[in-house]
């Protein structure tokens, strides 16, 4: 016997030919055993890729493109003589992206250097997304406050400690403005502003990476602009680098 | 009275012959727009729609898109570059004075190469800190991240094995620096740096190496790794947009 609830004819048609430029909406059909309970999701909706993404990718690389063409038209690249294994330049510099490794190259021996520091970072970095502290990524403070205070203490002091030992104190910097904040962000307050809880609510994943983000560069900056004859301190404007 | 250039356009979209090329997807209806990307054998990578939230610059600051473009324009004046450039010693360098003086645009082109290699290898790192700090990382993109660190690894490469091309002072002696960090590294250390110069020191065959890695193994491993990173962009859901506030 055929269901009495169903139309006993199609009235309408399914097929590959549709004209509509709007995304589909999702549709619940409620029967009557089931409460109708509809919950609209309101996600901001999507776009077509193609042209929306596209085109605005295409966008941003063109004039990526732009600034490089400018670039290009008023900065020559350098080129010095020919290539001579008899006569080392003073200093002697890698590339600029491994500038900071030279200049722990000047406090550490090459195999913590060269070996174990970048060996460490790129390890450090695959296991990012495999630590659940990582994923949860509530803030630091947020339990066993006393506990994390005083952990975190000592690590910092044996970590100065061990940055002194070597002289380096160009990491030393970047190292205690890092400190700095991370214990003001500790700090129990009632007047709270809004960079304290926006501090306070980072997890230890983001103090690290900050961390790396501000030596790196100061690093990489000291061993492009600040390093003469002998990796000797000089100002970017003696011309000794 | 004269067709409009988008009238031209929909008739030339219309004909056999572009028909043949593009399978499918040459109206303006949505499930054109759809087959035009899933029906390509390139855009097909990248799903047919994406959340209106994560086109917004403030998530991504486009720069995985930026690093993408980064990556063309290298290949479009690299290919050039390798027209008028020999891998030998002392030739090499002399082909870059040839480019200074002989070739038209010549400088143009070594420059927009040079400057384009070094704002990769920027972009790269700033995309990298970028999708960290907006927590882009967590599952199920985690292996995303860790294909992304693979393309971190072979931008450094590429841009380490190009600086020697030139063969000047300036290329010779960063390359000698930097591997001689290689020699440090425990038992293996020399050897490696051994099998990557084929000599004790930087000479004509490391020229020959770098070459080869820089022409055609580097980038063919990048497009391997490039092409994984942006399906597993679809399939882990498409770009995060990050924490939906209004539904938490
Ligand atoms: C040649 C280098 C690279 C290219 C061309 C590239 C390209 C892209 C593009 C176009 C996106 C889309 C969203 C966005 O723009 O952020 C993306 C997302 C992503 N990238 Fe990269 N990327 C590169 C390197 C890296 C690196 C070095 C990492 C990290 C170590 C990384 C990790 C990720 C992750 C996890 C996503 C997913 C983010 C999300 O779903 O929101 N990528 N990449």
């Amino acid at each position: 016997m055929p269901d009495p609830n169903m139309p006993d004819s199609n009235d309408f048609i399914a097929g590959m030919n549709s004209d509509s430029r709007k995304s589909p909406v999702r549709v619940a059909f409620v029967t009557r055993r089931t409460s109708a309970q509809v919950k609209a999701r309101d996600d901001g909706g999507t776009v077509m890729v193609f042209p929306e993404a596209l085109f605005r990718g295409a966008v941003a690389i063109e004039l990526l493109l732009l600034v490089l063409v400018v670039f290009s038209l008023f900065w020559d690249a350098p080129l010095e003589e020919l290539a001579n294994p008899l006569l080392t330049p003073n200093p002697a510099k890698a590339p600029w992206y491994f500038l900071g490794l030279q200049e722990l190259l000047h406090y550490f021996p090459p195999v913590v250097a060269g070996v174990l520091i970048p060996g460490l970072v790129v390890t450090a970095l695959i296991a990012i997304p495999y630590f659940q502290i990582n994923i949860e990524g509530e803030g630091l403070w947020s339990r066993n406050r006393t506990l994390r205070l005083r952990m975190v203490r000592i690590t910092l002091v044996l970590f100065i400690l061990f940055l002194a030992s070597f002289h380096v104190w160009v990491a030393l910097a970047p190292t205690l403005l890092m400190v700095g904040l991370m214990l003001y962000s500790a700090t129990e307050r009632h007047d709270a502003g809004r960079f304290h809880r926006w501090l306070a609510s980072k997890p230890l994943s983001f103090w690290i990476m900050s961390w790396f983000l501000l030596s790196s560069a100061v690093l990489t900056l000291i061993g492009t602009f600040f390093r003469g004859p002998g990796w000797s301190f000089v100002m970017p404007w003696s011309g000794q680098i | 009275m004269a067709a409009t250039l988008s009238q031209q356009l929909t008739a030339l979209r219309r004909t056999r012959v572009w028909r043949s090329v593009f399978r499918g997807g040459n109206g303006t209806s949505n499930l054109d727009r759809a087959l035009a990307v899933q029906q390509n054998l390139f855009l097909h990578l990248s799903s047919v729609k994406v959340r209106k939230r994560s086109l917004a610059f403030r998530v991504t600051w486009f720069l995985g898109t930026l690093c993408m473009g980064a990556l063309m324009i290298l290949v479009a004046t690299g290919i050039p570059l390798m027209l008028y450039y020999h891998p030998s010693v002392p030739q090499a360098y002399a082909d870059m004075k040839d480019l200074q003086s002989v070739v038209s645009a010549g400088v143009f082109l070594r420059n927009l190469h040079r400057w384009s290699a070094h704002a990769m290898v920027l972009l790269v790192f700033a995309h990298m800190f970028k999708v960290f700090y907006r927590g882009a990382y967590r599952p199920p993109r985690e292996f995303n991240w860790v294909v992304g660190v693979i393309l971190l690894i072979v931008t450094l490469l590429l841009s380490y094995t190009g600086y020697l091309l030139p063969w000047d002072q300036l290329a010779f002696w960063a390359i000698t620096v930097g591997s001689n960090l290689l020699s440090s590294v425990p038992v293996i250390g020399p050897k490696v740096r051994f099998l990557m110069l084929g000599g004790n020191t930087v000479n004509a065959n490391a020229l020959l190496r770098f070459y080869v890695l820089h022409c055609v193994i580097l980038p063919l491993t990048a497009a391997t790794f490039v092409a994984v990173h942006f399906w597993r962009i679809r399939k882990d859901g498409g770009i995060y947009p990050g924490k939906d506030h209004k539904h938490a």
